[in-house]
């Protein structure tokens, strides 16, 4: 489990590598705050291309992201959504809050 | 209706079990040749009973959970997830989406997951004895009845 943080031209994208369950979110969660709320980035882009499993505590992750990001009016961004992960966004209407990007192979199915 | 074989599992409530939990449903189910999309839905669901167990039932004691699981010859599992927590005061409610007391970092959402990724979800909950969830999903692929 981890992140990968990079910031460049005002988008701080933190790769997310692992599952996100309960157990793994608060790790992931305090590696995101700490480089966001130093740099206050206009867009935060959450990149799940290697995320293979996430469930709600995933959602609440996000969530959480999009609370922070509004307190300097940043976006948030989500990228290299599995069906599996797009699922769970969908489910939750945070598809309405968060722009979405689907993972570049599946741009196929379009 | 008899089961055509059966599993049980028992663990502490410690945070670190949460994907020990659904990697052991997901592995039973996989008797049954589901889609991996099929296992995926019943690792979420069970990912999401477990982790209300520990974060909800058990809270900041420690605890055990009980998951039993079930296969038909119909394709269907069952899965009990079982804790001797706290309980819930109205389980109508705690079921509607995005009713939380778990605070900034939860979405409220665990309940519908388990609904939309399951054929049904059936909760029993007794206020300082503890709750069972039961999911209920059919694993069966499209077109294999007549096999
Ligand atoms: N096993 C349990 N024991 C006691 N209370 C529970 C249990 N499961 C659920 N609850 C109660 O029901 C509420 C709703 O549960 P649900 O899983 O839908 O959302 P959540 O756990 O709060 O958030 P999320 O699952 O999105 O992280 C919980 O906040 C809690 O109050
Ligand atoms: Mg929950």
């Amino acid at each position: 489990m981890g992140v990968r943080l990079l910031l460049r031209e005002e988008t701080l994208t933190a790769r997310i590598v692992g599952e996100i369950d309960h157990h793994t979110a608060r790790a992931v969660r305090e590696e995101i705050d700490s480089a966001a709320q130093k740099v206050k980035p206009l867009r935060l882009c959450l990149d799940f291309t290697e995320v293979p499993f996430m469930d709600s505590s995933g959602v609440g992750l996000i969530l959480g992201r999009y609370r922070l990001m509004q307190m300097w009016q940043g976006r948030v961004i989500l990228c290299g959504l599995s069906p599996q992960v797009e699922k769970l966004v969908e489910i939750s209407g945070l598809n309405r809050l968060v722009t979405m990007e689907r993972r570049e192979n599946d741009e196929s199915h379009e | 209706m008899k089961a055509m074989n059966e599993m049980s599992v028992s663990f502490l409530s410690v945070s670190a079990n949460e994907s020990f939990a659904r990697a052991v449903v997901a592995a039973f189910a996989s008797q049954l040749d589901p889609t991996i999309d099929q296992l995926a839905d019943l690792k979420t669901a069970v990912s999401e009973a477990v982790t209300n167990a520990i974060v909800h039932g058990y809270r900041e004691t420690l605890g055990t959970v009980y998951i039993t699981a079930k296969l038909y010859e119909t394709g269907k599992i069952v899965v009990r997830v079982r804790d001797k927590g706290v309980g819930i005061p109205d389980v109508e409610k705690a079921m509607e989406p995005l009713f939380t007391t778990g605070g900034e970092e939860r979405a409220g959402l665990g309940f519908a997951v388990m609904q939309s990724f399951c054929d049904k979800v059936a909760v029993r909950s007794a206020l300082g004895k503890g709750t069972t969830v039961t999911l209920h999903k059919s694993l069966l692929r499209r077109g294999r009845e007549h096999e």
